[in-house]
């Protein structure tokens, strides 16, 4: 891989892989359910997963705290000016998560008058964790997957350019 | 052993003493000195609130029968320094129909009352920034003004959850400040002083808490409710009004008010070790880790209770205010004074 030229000094980039390092260890994410992959995000903050122990157990009520959006279940085409609403209202940087086969492609309901067909019609999306709904342990997957990426900015970008 | 009592004045002696050397006039020392305190003070707190933002997690999580955060380094110890740095890279948010102003000033003046407090608290033999002789109504006159910034911050957001979650904390805390001066009453008149060295020192024989349990009790409950904490989180009750006061700060702005709300723990902490059990006095060990261990004992206390209680409800928290805390604290104020009075008449 050959360095890109112009994009911040020693100084920034170091800055910048400190700060980025800080992120990926501490997603606060919006406490937001759609429908029953919500419950399996709820299981995920109880004792028996305990997402406390990455650190993510902080769920802000208000997105402007949060950083991190778990779209946990059905999309509706009601809900959805709300669902990008709360994505514009967290300051960024901003990550979103699709939970589950419905926020992924519109899962069983994809054939529904009333049902968004996947959550990146609406937000970028940065990890999709399939399931329906996924398990607790697939949550977690996705969120050390989506650490792995904001720690390594580049693997994001090479993997766009590929697309 | 002696020379880790004193590590602190020694170190205090010695930059003086350089200073002088240096040629420095008599004031200018002061100055310094002055300066080298508040950042003392201000690294005392920051270090607390870092750490205590780390031990609450984990005191829920071992409530809850969960492990809390044990990733980020060992046991998970930096998980806050990871989410103080990420606050500081995220973006600052200021509502468009805000008033910008007060919204920024809000969140800086709550920071100010929040260290203020720590200029009386005694850490230990003869370390105390300032002692003044009415360092305890200086206590309860300062941390009062926390109120403004909080309606500051609610009222300038411009939204409605701010602007009823400030509306809550100001009766709130307003309403507690009343029984928590009356059960600091007790002790005053046990001490016969205002000035914190005193209250220590009459409490060398025998902890206040011995003497005045019920003051104990009143003020840890009015206490708690002071600093907005469960079971009296009803300004912040997140499943009613989002995040109350703090609905519309995002970023460094919203970790000012978290960092004063802990800050605010700590003094209160402080101060009711150094009322009710002895200040930094205690055997072996020197004085200033006897004053850390009792506070943060009283720390553990708080979030002990605020892991276990469900939130109180809106009329219920006045009710127990007005009608329950404050007739007793002031029974215990007229109990107190007779008993002194008939232990002086008596001749003990």
């Amino acid at each position: 891989m050959e360095v890109e030229k112009g994009r911040g000094g020693f100084l920034l980039s170091t800055v910048e892989f400190f700060l980025n390092h800080a992120r990926a260890r501490s997603f606060w994410p919006v406490t937001y359910g759609l429908a029953c992959c919500a419950i399996e995000m709820m299981a995920a903050g109880g004792a028996r997963f305990d997402i406390a122990r990455f650190g993510y157990e902080v769920f802000r009520a208000s997105p402007r705290q949060a950083d991190l959006m778990i779209v946990a279940g059905t999309v509706t085409n009601k809900m959805a000016p709300l669902l990008v609403r709360l994505y514009e209202q967290m300051p960024e940087p901003k990550w979103v998560v699709a939970m589950g086969s419905c926020a992924c492609s519109g899962g069983p309901f994809v054939d529904s008058y009333n049902v968004v067909k996947g959550v990146d019609t609406l937000v970028p999306v940065d990890v999709y964790v399939p399931g329906c709904p996924p398990r607790p342990e697939a949550l977690f997957d996705g969120l050390l997957k989506l650490r792995a990426k904001v720690i390594n900015p580049r693997v994001a970008k090479v993997a766009g350019d590929a697309r | 052993m002696a020379s880790v009592e004193t590590v602190f004045l020694s170190g205090d002696q010695w930059l003086k003493n350089w200073l002088f050397s240096w040629g420095m006039p008599e004031s200018w020392v002061f100055l310094c000195t002055v300066v080298v305190y508040a950042v003392a003070v201000l690294l005392f707190v920051f270090a607390n609130v870092i750490f205590l933002v780390y031990l609450e997690r984990k005191v829920a999580g071992y409530m809850q029968q969960r492990l809390g955060p044990n990733r980020v380094g060992p046991g998970g110890i930096f998980q806050c320094v990871a989410d103080a740095l990420k606050l500081l890279g995220k973006e600052d948010i200021i509502p468009a129909s805000a008033d910008r102003g007060l919204f920024r000033l809000a969140s800086l003046l709550i920071f100010i009352p929040a260290t203020m407090l720590f200029v009386v608290i005694p850490f230990g033999r003869e370390m105390i920034v300032a002692d003044l002789n009415v360092g305890l109504l200086y206590f309860i006159a300062v941390g009062s003004t926390a109120t403004i910034a909080v309606l500051m911050g609610g009222w300038s957001a411009n939204n409605k959850y701010s602007l009823l979650g400030s509306m809550r904390a100001v009766a709130q805390m307003i309403s507690y400040e009343i029984p928590l001066a009356f059960s600091l009453l007790g002790v005053i008149m046990l001490a016969g002083s205002l000035r914190m060295s005193e209250i220590v020192a009459a409490q060398k024989d025998l902890w206040f808490v011995v003497l005045q349990p019920v003051a104990f009790i009143t003020y840890f409950i009015a206490a708690t409710a002071e600093l907005n904490r469960g079971p009296f989180d009803l300004p912040e009750g997140e499943q009613e009004i989002i995040a109350g006061p703090f609905v519309e700060y995002s970023g460094m702005r919203y970790a000012l008010f978290f960092l004063a709300e802990y800050a605010n723990l700590v003094s209160v902490s402080a101060l009711a070790v150094t009322l009710f059990f002895g200040g930094w006095q205690g055997p072996w060990l020197p004085s200033w880790l006897w004053f850390v261990i009792k506070v943060y004992f009283m720390i553990f206390l708080f979030m002990w209770v605020k892991w276990t209680f469900p939130r109180i409800r809106v009329d219920h928290l006045m009710g127990l205010a007005w009608k329950f805390l404050l007739p007793v604290s002031l029974v215990n104020v007229f109990v107190t004074g007779t008993a002194i009075k008939l232990f002086q008449a008596m001749g003990w």
